[in-house]
Formats: C-alpha cells, sequence, structure tokens
C-alpha cells in the first residue's frame, strides 16, 4: 500500500522536533494497515499537533484547541466506518480534559495520539498539564507550583479500554499505531516525545531519558482488561433499534359544545403534590375536545413535592393572542403558598370571577364571588382537591361542562387511575 | 380537525423532525431542557442519533462533526449554555458549517433565572463570535412558529452554509399551546448542494454563487475542514487578497440575500400614524393591542419581526414608511431598537423595554401608545 503523506505538504517542524518521527509512523501504520485516504480522517487541534491533519491525504478535521474529540465523535456517530485518529498535544489535553473522561467512558472506537512533549510549544514553551515541575519553561516559576497529571492513568480509570504509554522514539511505533488503530473501541497513546524548539533549549531531555522514566511508571501497555466492553457506537445502534417509532402528536377531535362564548382564564393555584400540572393538562385537554385554542403556563420550584404548584390555563373560541392571565374567570385556590405567589391578582377582580376557596386557605380582599368547599370534611385526599374543582366547574357549566371533562380524563388517565378519576368527578356534588 | 396539545420546545422537536434532521447533541439546561428530551424520545426510534454531551462545548461539537459528516444537525440551550457555544460558533461561522442553535432565552445576565423568560440575548446572538461576521436569528411568537422557523432554520443553514439561531424564549417554549399540526403550512426542505466536481474544492464557489457546494467527510473524494483562514482548498493561507475575498463572502453571502428570507407579520393601517415594531412573545400582546384599538376607531400598525439578524432593512422601512411615530417593545433593556434607529433616522422612535421575568401586558403597550 502507498504512502498517504501528502507530498505537496511536507512536515514542516522544527529541526529534531519528534513529532516528524510521530508522522511518519502513523503513515506506516496506515499504510500497513491497507487504508485508503478516503476511509480515515485526522481530526486536529491547535499548536503543532494541528498541523498532522495537513501531512496526510485523508479527510481532514482541523478545530478549536481541545476541542478535537467532540468533532470526531460527531463524526464517528455519523459515519461509523470510518477510521477516525485524533491528534493532540499536551497543551490540547489540559483544555479538553472534560472531553477525554467523557471519551474514555464513552468508548466510541476513535483513536487519540497524544504528542506529549511537556510544553506549549508553538506560543513560546509555557507549561502544560504533563510539565514536570523542575523544568524550566516559559511560565516562569508558576510550574513548579503544579503537580503534572499521568494522563494514562486517569484514562484508566475513567474508563478507556485501551490505553498506551510510548516513547516517539521506540522502533515499533508504526505496529502499536495499527494496534490502537484497529482495537474497536476507543484507544489512546500518550507519546512522549521532545520539543526541541523550545522545550530542551533549557532542560535535559534525550530518548534515554524518556525510556528511563516510562519505565517507571505504572504500566499500560494497550488492553485494559478491566475496561473492555461493547463499542459505544454499536452499542447505540442495538438499543435504539429496539425502540418502538413515535407517532407525531394529534388525534384529539372536537366534540363537545363549550359552555361559554368567549375567553376564559382560570389559575390553579396550589402546592406540590396536588396535581396543579395534571389539573391544568386536563383542562387543556378538556378545551380541545371542544375545539378551543388553549394555553397553559405552569410555575413551580426545581424541588419535587415542596413549594407552591401554580398552573394557569387560557381557553378560547378566538386565537390566544396575549398568553398571560389579567383577569380570571376562575381561581381555584387550594394552597396557601400557590395564593400567596400570585396574591397582586386579586385587588383588581370583581364578581365575574368565581373563586373556589378549599377551606384554611386566606385570600387577599377583593369582590369576587366565593365558593368555599371544605375537602377534607367531604372526605377527599389534597392530591384530588383539583380534579374535584374542575369537576364543581362542570357541574355548574362554567369554563367546562362533565363531557369535556370526561373526554379529558380518557386523554390524561388510563385504566385504574381513569376509573377511579371518573368515579370522583361522578360523586362530586354542589 | 385534529388538535394537539405541546409546548413550544416540543414543536421545535417535531418540526426538526419533520426538516430531516439527523443528530441533536445538548446539555440539559431550563428552560430548553424538553427539546432535548422530546427528541431523544422521538429521534433514535426514528434512525437519528441524540446524545448529552458532557458540556456545551462538546455537545455543539458534536453537532460539527456530525454536520460536516452530512447530517443536518441541531443543539438547543439557553443563554449560559450560548456563552460557552461561543467559540464553536465562531467556527461554525469561518468554516461555513449548516447548524441549528436553539436559544431558548432566559433572564439573565449570567445564571440569571432559569424559569423566567426575557429576550435579552438578542444582540449577543448577533455579535457573540470572534470576528463579528453575520449569523441569521429567526425569533418565533408561538408555538405554530417554533414549528415552522425550526424548518425554516434548517433551510437556511443548509442553503447559505452558517449557523443560524432558533431565537425562543421561556414564555413560548415552556408553555403548551393547542396546535393543529396537518393545517400548518411547512415550507419546502431544502437540502445544502452535494458537489459533483472531479476537483472538489472544499471551499470553492461557482460563478454566480456565494456559497461553496458541499461534500461530507468520508466521502469517496477528500474533504478538509478547518477553524483557520483558509482558502478555497481548506488549507491555511496568509494571502490578503485571497482572505479579503472570504471575508466578503461570509458577509454578503448573508447581507445579500436577507429580502428573500426576512419573516415577518404585518398589520400596516392606512391611517395609523403609530408603528409598534416588536418581536418573540410580546408580538402576542401586541396584537391583542392594535385589534382593540381598531375597534375603538384609534388604528395602530404593527409589526412583527421574525427574522431579526441579518437586519430586514427594506422589510423595515416599507413597512414604516406612513408612519410618524415608532415604538419599539423588547424584553430587554434596550437592543433591537437601535438597529430601528439605525434605519429610520426620519422617524420618532421610541423604546419600551421590561425584563423582570414579566410579560410585557397589553395594557403596558396601550399606556406606552396613549402617551404619543
Amino acid at each position: 500500500m502507498n504512502s498517504l503523506l501528502n507530498t505537496g505538504r511536507p512536515p514542516v517542524f522544527c529541526p529534531g522536533c519528534s513529532h516528524e518521527r510521530v508522522t511518519k509512523a502513523l503513515d506506516k501504520a496506515l499504510s500497513n494497515m491497507g487504508i485508503s485516504g478516503d476511509k480515515a480522517v485526522i481530526v486536529t487541534d491547535i499548536g503543532c499537533s494541528g498541523l498532522f491533519d495537513t501531512f496526510f491525504n485523508t479527510h481532514a478535521f482541523h478545530g478549536i484547541h481541545g476541542r478535537a474529540l467532540t468533532y470526531a465523535a460527531g463524526i464517528k456517530m455519523a459515519k461509523p466506518d470510518l477510521n477516525v485518529i485524533v491528534t493532540m498535544g499536551d497543551g490540547g489535553l489540559g483544555i479538553g480534559g472534560a472531553h477525554l473522561l467523557a471519551a474514555c467512558r464513552r468508548n466510541l472506537h476513535l483513536t487519540l495520539l497524544i504528542l506529549n512533549n511537556f510544553n506549549f510549544g508553538m506560543t513560546g514553551g509555557q507549561f502544560s498539564v504533563t510539565t514536570p515541575p523542575e523544568a524550566q519553561v516559559g511560565s516562569g516559576f508558576l510550574n513548579r507550583l503544579e503537580k503534572p497529571l499521568d494522563v494514562c492513568d486517569i484514562a484508566r480509570s475513567a474508563g478507556a479500554p485501551y490505553v498506551l504509554r510510548c516513547s516517539s522514539y521506540s522502533s515499533n511505533l508504526p505496529d502499536e499505531l495499527e494496534k490502537a488503530v484497529r482495537f474497536n473501541g476507543f484507544s489512546l497513546i500518550d507519546i512522549w516525545g521532545i520539543c526541541s524548539g523550545r522545550y530542551t533549549k533549557r532542560n535535559k531531555l534525550t530518548p534515554q531519558i524518556i525510556d528511563e522514566t516510562l519505565a517507571g511508571l505504572s504500566s499500560c501497555s494497550g488492553i485494559m482488561e478491566e475496561n473492555k466492553r461493547k463499542e459505544y457506537g454499536h452499542s447505540y445502534q442495538e438499543l435504539s433499534s429496539k425502540l418502538k417509532k413515535v407517532a407525531p402528536p394529534g388525534g384529539i377531535r372536537a366534540e363537545f359544545i363549550f359552555p361559554e362564548s368567549d375567553r376564559q382564564e382560570v389559575m390553579i393555584l396550589g402546592s406540590a403534590g396536588q396535581r396543579i400540572i395534571t389539573s391544568g393538562d386536563i383542562l387543556c385537554f378538556a378545551g380541545l375536545t371542544a375545539g378551543l385554542n388553549v394555553t397553559q403556563k405552569n410555575d413551580y420550584n426545581i424541588t419535587v413535592l415542596r413549594g407552591p404548584s401554580i398552573s394557569e390555563i387560557i381557553l378560547s373560541p378566538d386565537d390566544i393572542g396575549y398568553s398571560g392571565i389579567e383577569k380570571p374567570s376562575v381561581i381555584i385556590a387550594l394552597a396557601q403558598e400557590g395564593v400567596d405567589r400570585r396574591r397582586y391578582v386579586f385587588s383588581d377582580l370583581d364578581e365575574s370571577t368565581l373563586i373556589i376557596r378549599a377551606a384554611g386557605v386566606d385570600i387577599p380582599e377583593s369582590r369576587t364571588t366565593m365558593l368555599d368547599v371544605d375537602f377534607k370534611t367531604r372526605g377527599i385526599k389534597s392530591q384530588d382537591w383539583a380534579l374535584v374543582s374542575l369537576a364543581l366547574l362542570a357541574k355548574i357549566k362554567k369554563v367546562i361542562n362533565i363531557d369535556m371533562l370526561n373526554a379529558a380524563l380518557k386523554l390524561v388517565f388510563r385504566e385504574t387511575v381513569l376509573d377511579s378519576a371518573l368515579e370522583l368527578v361522578k360523586r362530586v356534588e354542589i | 380537525m385534529s388538535l394537539s396539545l405541546m409546548e413550544g420546545n416540543e414543536a421545535v422537536a417535531w418540526g426538526a423532525m419533520a426538516s430531516g434532521c439527523g443528530f441533536f447533541a445538548g446539555y440539559p439546561i431550563t428552560p430548553a431542557t424538553t427539546i432535548f428530551n422530546t427528541l431523544l424520545r422521538i429521534m433514535p426510534p426514528a434512525g437519528g442519533i441524540c446524545l448529552q454531551g458532557e458540556d456545551e462545548i462538546a455537545s455543539i461539537g458534536y453537532c460539527i462533526g456530525a454536520s460536516m459528516a452530512g447530517l443536518k444537525s441541531m443543539t438547543a440551550t439557553s443563554g449560559p449554555g450560548i456563552s460557552l457555544y461561543s467559540e464553536q460558533i465562531s467556527f461554525a461561522v469561518g468554516s461555513e458549517i449548516p447548524l441549528v442553535i436553539v436559544n431558548v432565552q432566559r433572564l439573565g445576565p449570567s445564571t440569571g433565572s432559569a424559569t423566567r423568560g426575557a429576550d435579552g440575548d438578542i444582540n449577543f446572538m448577533r455579535w457573540g463570535n470572534s470576528g463579528g461576521l453575520p449569523v441569521i436569528v429567526l425569533a418565533p411568537v408561538d408555538i405554530k412558529d417554533c414549528f415552522v422557523l425550526t424548518m425554516h432554520a434548517f433551510n437556511l443553514a443548509e442553503e447559505f452554509r452558517c449557523p443560524v439561531f432558533l431565537a425562543s424564549n421561556k414564555e413560548i417554549a415552556m408553555t403548551k399551546e393547542s396546535i393543529n399540526l396537518d393545517a400548518v403550512e411547512k415550507p419546502r426542505i431544502i437540502d445544502r448542494i452535494q458537489s459533483k466536481e472531479e476537483n472538489f474544492l472544499p471551499f470553492a464557489v461557482k460563478e454566480g454563487s456565494m456559497v461553496p457546494e458541499f461534500l461530507p467527510i468520508g466521502s469517496k473524494t477528500l474533504v478538509r475542514q478547518t477553524s483557520s483562514t483558509h482558502g478555497e482548498d481548506g488549507y491555511i493561507t496568509t494571502d490578503s487578497g485571497i482572505i479579503s475575498q472570504f471575508q466578503n463572502r461570509l458577509k454578503n453571502k448573508l447581507e445579500s440575500a436577507i429580502d428573500s428570507f426576512s419573516f415577518h407579520d404585518s398589520f400596516i393601517e392606512e391611517n395609523a400614524d403609530t408603528l409598534i415594531i416588536t418581536y418573540g412573545v410580546t408580538g402576542r400582546a401586541a396584537k391583542v393591542v392594535i385589534n382593540e384599538q381598531k375597534k375603538a376607531g384609534r388604528p395602530v400598525s404593527l409589526l412583527i419581526l421574525k427574522t431579526l439578524w441579518p437586519v430586514p432593512e427594506n422589510l423595515i422601512r416599507e413597512q414604516a414608511k406612513n408612519a410618524k411615530n415608532v415604538l419599539v417593545f423588547e424584553m430587554n433593556m434596550g437592543q433591537y431598537v437601535h438597529e430601528i434607529e439605525r434605519i429610520l433616522p426620519d422617524k420618532k422612535v421610541k423604546f419600551f423595554g421590561q425584563m423582570d421575568g414579566r410579560l410585557i401586558t397589553p395594557r403596558q403597550i396601550m399606556e406606552a401608545i396613549s402617551n404619543e
């Protein structure tokens, strides 16, 4: 198989830079595998490692520093048969830490080559996440204060199933690259190298020192048995192919007559656990069964089963313009905290507003029409107060009627829940 | 009539499906989360891919990769997420990557209020990229717009190869509303033009066109994609002549075509001196007001803009030509009004804004008009 090196754009690294060795080794690996240029993409980010994509006659994707793994994941999900090879320096590694962890955990079939040369070469040799504290680099004393990280240990503990440390000067680098590219899952090679342009100007680092240092580190020689598992893309296909197709929503037919002639605004003011939002849904669906336009806005705290819960519903035979409520025709006041959050609405109301008030709820002074209901004495559980209030409205043909309510219940509930809701509505008396 | 009840966010999700969206990635954030929830439910069973990224930067990065590999892609977030998207948006602008970005705006600045609406990111969406080149921003008014404008957003992203924002708002996104999807008039679907050139150059444009034809990463022909300043071949260039041509093309490909996608609703009254200009959910309150004013024999005109960027200058001039006073209403402290002032230097332009989590009410609009 022929070389994939781009003869029109030969490598332009500084003399003595180990990146050139990795470039050639990668070419050899791809050639040995018989991969043609159109079956591979090299994804890079910024810095000297970011030049890699230009040296190869493959697909090329050059993006923002530290984010190469994000593009690679999107490409691989879209084109599962493509060999996706990502190069990154120790700079991109530091910036894209979250993406590295995600790639290890996800196990999508990508190959990440970290061209680790212990400093930011392109910007003047500043310290990176792998710079030893004793090194003299372009960040003054700052690297003396921080502990360098071991990306192989991190990748391993983050779940990467293939992790390898090696030297740019290793004679079997092409074979190691080939094994990693072939591995069906996320593979990472931490390739130690020499930045002749910056790092070794002030620090002693030789191929021999690299070998000696690597020998003293924990063993990461490829497959990580404890992390072996199915490749993400395959698993994704497998799980999603079992899912049932979802039809677009619709299908509610208008069959009942709206008992009102114009826009009706309803506020249900309660607390979490009183099925306020569900009752708002029911009221909306009731409106749909009469062919009405409806809107529903809900207001509740992010906590579950604590705090006020409010549903504001508009039912109208005309288009609903403004979706806020200024003059409700009905307020269902079931809990103090709900009423308190809408305190400002009451002062402007008159007798045309009906308030259904649960016993014990204090309402600001207003001229509204009041219907007091002692739900507790009636033996109704708190979670049913809102539904019973809707049943009361239906019985007096205010906003909805009983046909609309029952039809809505059938749209919202199923089986035993539906039966008990229908039964509850039936039993309600004024 | 076949009605359903859904949130604006659900309508965006179904609009994406109707547009042929094949890839979504997002990170949960109120009030945008239900777009992700809905797509996760409906997209994978239909053969699409829906991912939850490790953060916002990753989510949009996945979309960029998938888009350049040929899938129509969308992401959704709110203001704090747009901040994180910024570097990737710049990439999508400069490298002509088709992408739909839904910004369900919430009250800012910063973390702000997760469950309160605002239109506070209008200028941020336009100017929040390095280089300052134009993007497209569409603003829905209601649930129907959430569906239809999402489809237009995909079409525009494909046609012009650029990021397109849908500037939604919590007040539309999380409000449930009745809709008859069967009765909604849907735009014809547009797909990016696949190149048939033997000597494909990823950023070359044909005579008479300002948008490069496309081939996906992974096609038989090799494709180069880069975030760096590049020539037609996708390799870095330092040639200022090529750079200048390229920057001008990125600007002109959108700005010169704006008349073809100046979406709006307008209600121009012949004898009205006053024109209301607004956008987003505030358009609903404004419509109530002009209807009441008409009934009362004091007609007022209304222009609801649904394309905000690039600024539809010809449309605004045309609609405002008979107006003496122009009132701009925004759910922010005054952003788009500056564009209106710039375009209509001979009109008396007044601004009314509110950014406290509440909707601008018809009553407030009425008061502002009666002060004219």
